[in-house]
C-alpha cells in the first residue's frame, strides 16, 4: 500500500485560495475534484501520526493523527463537502464556496489534530468561516444574527482556551487524548466542546443561526460544527457518565421545540440538537458499541440532515417562503424535491433499509446492553418524535395540506445541480441502509451488531406506523401557528436590547437635559440681551453706520478681489488634497464586517498553510 | 411520475384513501401478529420485561406521539411561544 500523507484540509485551503483566480471550467473542476481528492488521500494514508511540528523544543503540534476514529469523520466531511459543492454549483459568488472550503478544511484540521494548540486554531477558523455563511445571506437580519453567532462562538472558544491553559499548566503537555473527568481545566475544555455540540443551555445559537445562513451554506453548517464537537467528545470524554442524561435531555429538547416551530429550516435545526443528543449520550455510555453507535450516527446524520436541509433550502429558494403557515401543496410542482426530501425523512426516522436505522438502533442497543432502560426508552420516544416532525409534519405542511396557488407564485423544481446534490445524499443514505457493512467496517471498534433481525425490523415498523396514526389523529393540534418560540438566546438577546435601551433612553435623556439647561441658562438670556441691543442698534447706531457703510462698500469691493484670487486659491489647495487621500483610505476601510472577517480568516488560513507546508 | 400521480389520486379520491387506510390497518395488525409469533418462537432477544409483550412497540409508539404533541404544545403555549415581532 502506498503511504501518502497530504492533509486534506490543506487541499481545501488551497482550493479556496485558487478559486477567485481561475476560469469558470476550472472552478467547477476544483469544486468537484478537490473533495474527491481529499477523500482519496484519506484512503491511502496509513495509521499513526503525520505532520508533526516540534514546538519550542518540548512540545509537538500534530496535524495528522490518523486512526479509525478520526478517519471516519474525515471520510464523511469530505463526502459532505462534495455534496455541498454540487448543491451550490450554480451560485456564482466565489466567496461562498471559499468560505465553504475553509470551513470544511478547518473541520478536517480539527478532526486530525493531535494536540490542543492545533485544535484551538482550527476551532476558531471554523467559527469565523462559518459565520461568513451567515453574513453572506441576503436576509434582512443576517448581519445581526451573524454577529450573535460569532459572539457565542468566541465565548466558547475562550472557555476552551482557558481550559487548555489550565490543563497544559497542570500536565505539562499539549497532547490531546482522553481527559480526566474532573478538575477545572478539563471541565472548561468540556464546556467549550459542549457549546459547539449545541448542548442546552448552550444550544440556542444553532437554531438562531442556521436558518439564517445562505441557501446553500446550510449544508456545510449542519454537517460540520456539531459533528466535530461530537468527535472531540468521543476522543476526550468517552465514558463520562454526566453526558448520558445530558444527551437524553438534548434528544427530547429538540423534539419539543420542533413541535411548536413554524420556520422550516429552524425546525430541522432543532432536530440537529435532538440527533446530536443520541451521540452525546452514546459518548457518555462509552462502551465499544456506544462509541461505534455515536460514530456511525454522526456519519449517517451528516448525510441525511444535509439532504433534509437541501430539500427545505430548495423550497425557500423556489417559493421565497420559509414558514409552514405560508407553504403547502407543493408536491405536484416540486416532485423531485419532495421525493428526495422523503428519502432523508425516512433515513432520519430510522426506516429499515435507510441509514438512520442502522446507526440509531446501534445507540439504543448499546443502552439496552448496558442495562439502561430509561435511556433506551427515552431515546426511542425521541425517535418517534423525529419521524413525527421530519418525516410527517414538515412534509405534510410543506408539500400537502392546502393547494398551492401557482398563479401567484410559479414554482418548479430547483436547478439541476441542486437536485444532483440531493440525489447524491439520497443515494448515500440508502446505500448505508442497504449495505451497513460498508460503514461498519470503518468504525473505530470491531462491530458485532446485526441491525436486520426480525425483532428489530418488526419493532421499528410498529413504532413508525403508530406514530403516523397518532399524527393523523392529532393533526388539528399540530397545525402551525404564526408564532416564534423563545430559547435560551432570550437571555443574551434581551441583554443586548437592554444595552441598546440604555443608549437610547437614559443616555439620550441626559443629553437632552443638558441641552435644555444650556438653552435656559445661556441661550435664552443671550437672546433677550441681543433683542435690547438690537433696539438700540436700529435707532442710534444705524444712522452712523449707514453713512460709513457706503465708504466700507467701496473698500470691501477691493478687498474681495484680493481675497478671491490670492487667499482662496491657496486655501482650496489644502482641503482638496486631504479629500483625495481620505478617499483612498476609505477604500481600504469598507466598514463591512464580512470583509474584516474574511481578512482574519485569510490570515488564519495563511498561518495554517505555512505551518502545513513547513512540515 | 407515477408516485406523484398516485398520491394525487389518493388525495382527491376518498375511496382510494379508504383503501390506503385499510391497507395500513391490516399491515399494523399483521405486524403485531408477527411480533407475537417471533416472541413465541424465541426469535427476538427480550432484555427488559416489556419486550415479552407482543405489540408493545405499537403501544409505545402511539403513546410517545401523543405525549410529545400534547406536552410540547402545552409547554409552548404556556411559556415559549411569542408573537413574531417579540424581539423587534
Amino acid at each position: 500500500m502506498i503511504d501518502l500523507w497530504i492533509h486534506p484540509g490543506l487541499l481545501f485551503f488551497l482550493a479556496a485560495a485558487a478559486l477567485p483566480f481561475v476560469k469558470e471550467t476550472w472552478k467547477v473542476a476544483i469544486k468537484l475534484g478537490v473533495p474527491v481528492l481529499g477523500f482519496l488521500t484519506l484512503l491511502l494514508v496509513s495509521h499513526g501520526d503525520h505532520g508533526v511540528l516540534p514546538l519550542m523544543g518540548q512540545q509537538e503540534m500534530v496535524f495528522g493523527r490518523i486512526d479509525k476514529l478520526s478517519l471516519v469523520f474525515g471520510y464523511v466531511i469530505t463526502i459532505a463537502t462534495l455534496i455541498g459543492m454540487v448543491f451550490s454549483l450554480h451560485v456564482k459568488k466565489n466567496h461562498e464556496h471559499m468560505a465553504g472550503f475553509v470551513y470544511a478544511g478547518s473541520a478536517l484540521g480539527t478532526v486530525f489534530a493531535g494536540d490542543f494548540l492545533t485544535i484551538f486554531l482550527f476551532w476558531e477558523a471554523m467559527a469565523f468561516s462559518s459565520a461568513l455563511l451567515i453574513f453572506y445571506a441576503q436576509w434582512r437580519n443576517a448581519a445581526e444574527v451573524g454577529m450573535r453567532y460569532l459572539y457565542v462562538h468566541i465565548f466558547g472558544g475562550l472557555l476552551l482556551l482557558a481550559g487548555i491553559f489550565i490543563y497544559v499548566a497542570d500536565t505539562g503537555s499539549i497532547a490531546f487524548n482522553a481527559l480526566p473527568h474532573e478538575g477545572l481545566g478539563p471541565m472548561l475544555i468540556l464546556a467549550g466542546f459542549l457549546l459547539n455540540a449545541a448542548v442546552p443551555p448552550f444550544s440556542a445559537w444553532l437554531p438562531d443561526a442556521y436558518p439564517e445562513s445562505t441557501i446553500t451554506g446550510v449544508v456545510f453548517m449542519s454537517a460540520l460544527t456539531t459533528k466535530t464537537a461530537v468527535y472531540v467528545l468521543l476522543r476526550g470524554f468517552s465514558g463520562m457518565e454526566f453526558l448520558v442524561p445530558l444527551g437524553v435531555f438534548m434528544a427530547l429538547y429538540g423534539v419539543v421545540y420542533a413541535v411548536i416551530e413554524n420556520d422550516i429550516r429552524r425546525l430541522l435545526a432543532y432536530h440537529i440538537i435532538s440527533q446530536v443528543g443520541y451521540m452525546v449520550a452514546a459518548a457518555g455510555m462509552g462502551s465499544e458499541m456506544a462509541v461505534n453507535g455515536a460514530t456511525s450516527h454522526a456519519f449517517a446524520h451528516i448525510l441525511y440532515k444535509g439532504l433534509l436541509m437541501m430539500g427545505m433550502s430548495s423550497v425557500i429558494l423556489m417559493t421565497g417562503k420559509r414558514k409552514l403557515t405560508e407553504l403547502g401543496g407543493l408536491y405536484k410542482y416540486m416532485p423531485w424535491t419532495f421525493m428526495l426530501y422523503m428519502v432523508g425523512g425516512f433515513a432520519i426516522s430510522g426506516f429499515p433499509f435507510f441509514s438512520g436505522f442502522v446507526s440509531k438502533s446501534m445507540v439504543i442497543s448499546a443502552a439496552i446492553d448496558l442495562d439502561r432502560p430509561w435511556v433506551s426508552m427515552l431515546l426511542t420516544l425521541a425517535s418517534a418524535g423525529t419521524f413525527l416532525h421530519t418525516g410527517l409534519k414538515l412534509p405534510y405542511y410543506v408539500f400537502f395540506w392546502k393547494d398551492w396557488d401557482q398563479k401567484k407564485i410559479e414554482v418548479k423544481d430547483p436547478p439541476k445541480n441542486m437536485l444532483w446534490g440531493m440525489g447524491l445524499a439520497a443515494f448515500a443514505c440508502t446505500f448505508i441502509g442497504v449495505v451497513p457493512g460498508a460503514l461498519y467496517q470503518a468504525l473505530p471498534f470491531e462491530v458485532d451488531y446485526h441491525p436486520y433481525t426480525w425483532g428489530h425490523v418488526v419493532g421499528a415498523y410498529q413504532i413508525l406506523l403508530l406514530t403516523a396514526v397518532g399524527f393523523f389523529m392529532l393533526l388539528k393540534k399540530l397545525d402551525p401557528e404564526e408564532l416564534i418560540s423563545l430559547d435560551t438566546d432570550w437571555s443574551y438577546r434581551k441583554a443586548i436590547r437592554g444595552f441598546n435601551w440604555f443608549i437610547k433612553k437614559p443616555v439620550v435623556a441626559y443629553e437632552n437635559y443638558v441641552t435644555e439647561v444650556y438653552k435656559r441658562l445661556i441661550i435664552e438670556p443671550a437672546k433677550k440681551l441681543s433683542r435690547i441691543g438690537w433696539t438700540i442698534d436700529t435707532w442710534v447706531f444705524d444712522g452712523l453706520v449707514n453713512a460709513s457703510g457706503w465708504a466700507t462698500l467701496l473698500e470691501s469691493k477691493i478687498s474681495e478681489m484680493f481675497d478671491m484670487h490670492v487667499i482662496d486659491g491657496a486655501l482650496n489647495k489644502v482641503p482638496s488634497s486631504i479629500a483625495k487621500s481620505a478617499k483612498r483610505l476609505r477604500k481600504l476601510q469598507t466598514g463591512r464586517t464580512q470583509n474584516y472577517i474574511m481578512a482574519m480568516v485569510c490570515g488564519l488560513v495563511l498561518f495554517a498553510i505555512v505551518s502545513l507546508i513547513y512540515y | 411520475m407515477w408516485i406523484i400521480k398516485y398520491l394525487e389520486k389518493i388525495i382527491e379520491n376518498p375511496e382510494e384513501m379508504a383503501k390506503v387506510k385499510k391497507f395500513f390497518l391490516y399491515f399494523g395488525g399483521g405486524l403485531i401478529l408477527l411480533d407475537a409469533v417471533l416472541i413465541f418462537l424465541h426469535m427476538t432477544h427480550p432484555h427488559f420485561l416489556w419486550d415479552w409483550i407482543p405489540g408493545f412497540s405499537s403501544l409505545y409508539g402511539f403513546i410517545s406521539t401523543y405525549l410529545i404533541i400534547v406536552i410540547s404544545k402545552w409547554i409552548g403555549h404556556t411559556f415559549l411561544m411569542k408573537s413574531e415581532d417579540y424581539y423587534d
